[in-house]
């Protein structure tokens, strides 16, 4: 791969995070002026408190001085202190962070079975598989996702019993090794199942229209008057081709299911990133928001960039672009 | 078809909501005596809710909220992204390449982590949610307008107005958009279920405006009262369902219409 492009991504991608980090600093600071009054509105503090607490949060000093100081704080891996008991945004992500790696990854891995069902609805057009396929996207489209979870929940947790109703396992549970493992599996498998299902959707589509951009291109024919078995034809040229949309798009797809994963992970009191979002929401808990939002950001333009970056091993033609 | 017939029910019953039915019915002082998450019988066609409201009469009045959203938010997102789009394709150059450039940060940024950081730090109201669905949403149609204006910019009647000495103003006008609208109408029609999801999730997580009530705020209340562990099915279903029919009916429309528009389409 040409060096040029990997660093002209990379800039890019660098220029996207400095954009974030302004915006984040123009949303917290410059549109809510006084963070430290909203914070604490309607308590009556007095106002010696306020002037130090404005001191905690770097509130004190002229704007740019501010900035200046909040950049450097991030440098050094400082996002502030979280207003719900005075600990430090960075640790509390920390914590929540494996919970949701691990179920965005499962669910994602459940979604991308939409990119094989979307290349075989796109390659048998019109058929019934395919308008299966189609309508069935478009009515997992039409749902929240927290919504679906929230059917799913009524159903095979309340009613059914099959699953936990919530967390990441059993309260109070002392297990270990292997038995734990299994426990926080039982528990992640509905809002797993929930998220995979909201977003198999988007992979089809996106898998189904890329497989139809290829269908009349000569190669195809070509093969086909070699005498290769339709099968073939499409596993060894269409598939292959078809696969370029679905990289980029795939990294879209990962910034809507980290999106989606902040209601479905508060609908099951599953203690990762996007619970720690609906809570900070709801505090409202302001630096610990502009810390998530910090991170969910940084993670979607680092996936964006491995996207792009994929693309250039697989097509070299966008290389000298 | 049907979707079209859908969603002119949806909006004539949102309209004559206030004609029909109070909004008194709300009030804690009237809705004192009512039974409190009760299931739907003849009295309460969709049950009641924790308070004692009627969840037939909460789904009308959301229905108001949750298209009133979708349409202002909609209107906001395709004026930005037309502005931006138009100005952009039309200008080219240094122009182009900084708007592009900040369309791409905004495209990158997750969007609904974005909306959701927007509308914690803002007040709580209608517009504040339309805004925010506004400032998230204009990139991908200013993208596609942009585009759209590369290629009409190209052609010959363009030229030939420029050569008779047409302003720029007269040219973006009266060749230009004309020739862009088709395009804008069926992203419009496609916007408005992303606004109603979007609103609806906001609302959700308890950023919508406390004095109305819509289909996400239902949402919300149901989570509150944990209708879902409770067995209180009426209280969530009926918004969820709305939700999806109104989605499903702009989306099926809006895909006709873009093939109506342009039937390069019409072959997927």
């Amino acid at each position: 791969m040409r060096a040029g492009f990997v660093i002209r991504k990379v800039v890019g991608a660098l220029s996207t995070l400095a954009f974030v980090v302004v915006f984040n600093f123009f949303l917290f600071r410059i549109v809510n002026r006084d963070p430290v009054n909203s914070m604490f509105r309607g308590r009556n503090l007095k106002p010696e408190k306020l002037e130090e607490l404005r001191r905690k949060f770097n509130l004190d000093g002229s704007k740019w001085d501010q900035f200046v100081a909040y950049v450097r704080q991030l440098l050094h891996g400082d996002l502030g202190y979280s207003l719900k008991g005075s600990r430090p945004v960075a640790t509390v992500i920390g914590e929540a962070l494996w919970p949701t790696v691990l179920l965005v990854g499962t669910s994602t891995l459940l979604a991308m079975i939409g990119i094989t069902l979307g290349y075989r609805a796109g390659w048998r057009r019109g058929s019934a598989f395919d308008t299966t396929a189609t309508s069935f996207s478009m009515l997992t489209y039409s749902m929240p996702e927290f919504w679906i979870g929230m059917v799913f929940l009524g159903f095979f947790s309340a009613k059914l019993g099959w699953f936990p109703v919530g967390g990441l396992e059993d309260p109070g549970s002392h297990a270990s090794g292997l038995s734990k493992w299994l426990d926080e599996l039982h528990h992640m498998m509905l809002p797993a199942l929930v998220l995979g299902i909201a977003y198999v959707g988007e992979y089809m589509i996106v898998a189904r229209s890329a497989m139809i951009e290829t269908l009349n291109e000569d190669y195809l024919q070509l093969a086909r008057a070699k005498g290769m078995r339709e099968d073939e034809v499409r596993r060894r040229h269409a598939v292959p081709n078809a696969r370029l949309p679905v990289v980029s798009l795939s990294a879209i797809n990962f910034g809507f299911i980290f999106g989606g994963a902040i209601a479905v992970e508060s609908i099951f009191s599953w203690p990762g990133i996007g619970q720690a979002t609906y809570l900070a929401v709801r505090g409202p808990d302001l630096p610990m928001l502009q810390g998530l939002f910090l991170l969910i950001s940084a993670g979607v333009i680092l996936a964006n960039l491995v996207a792009d970056l994929l693309y250039g091993k697989l097509d070299p033609r966008v290389l000298g672009r | 078809m049907a979707s079209l017939v859908l969603l002119i029910g949806f909006v004539i019953l949102a309209i004559i909501t206030p004609w029909i039915t109070d909004r008194a019915d709300f009030n804690a002082i009237n809705t004192g005596d009512n039974p409190t998450n009760h299931p739907p019988d003849g009295d309460y066609l969709l049950g009641t809710d924790r308070y004692g409201r009627s969840v037939a009469l909460q789904l009308m009045w959301g229905a108001r909220v949750s298209l009133f959203v979708g349409f202002a938010a909609t209107v906001l997102t395709i004026v930005i992204g037309v502005l931006i789009g138009l100005t952009a394709g039309f200008f080219g150059g240094w122009i182009d390449s900084v708007l592009m450039r900040i369309t791409d940060w905004f495209l990158v940024i997750p969007f609904l982590p974005t909306a959701i950081v927007l509308a914690a730090v803002l007040e709580r109201s209608l517009w504040t949610i339309v805004m925010v669905i506004g400032i998230t949403s204009w990139p991908s149609s200013a993208r596609l307008i942009r585009s759209q204006v590369l290629s009409v910019r190209e052609r010959l009647y363009v030229d030939r107005a420029r050569a008779l000495g047409a302003g720029r103003l007269h040219i973006v006008g009266r060749h230009i958009l004309p020739n862009v609208t088709p395009l804008i109408l069926a992203s419009a029609t496609l916007a408005v279920p992303i606004s109603i999801l979007t609103e609806t999730t906001l609302s959700f997580l308890g950023l919508g405006d406390p004095t109305e009530i819509s289909w996400g705020g239902m949402l919300d209340q149901a989570q509150q009262s944990s209708a879902v562990t409770s067995g209180h099915w009426w209280y969530y279903l009926p918004p969820g369902v709305a939700i999806m029919l109104v989605v499903l009916a702009f989306t099926i429309f809006g895909r006709a219409l873009e093939e109506v528009l342009d039937p390069r389409l019409r072959k997927r």
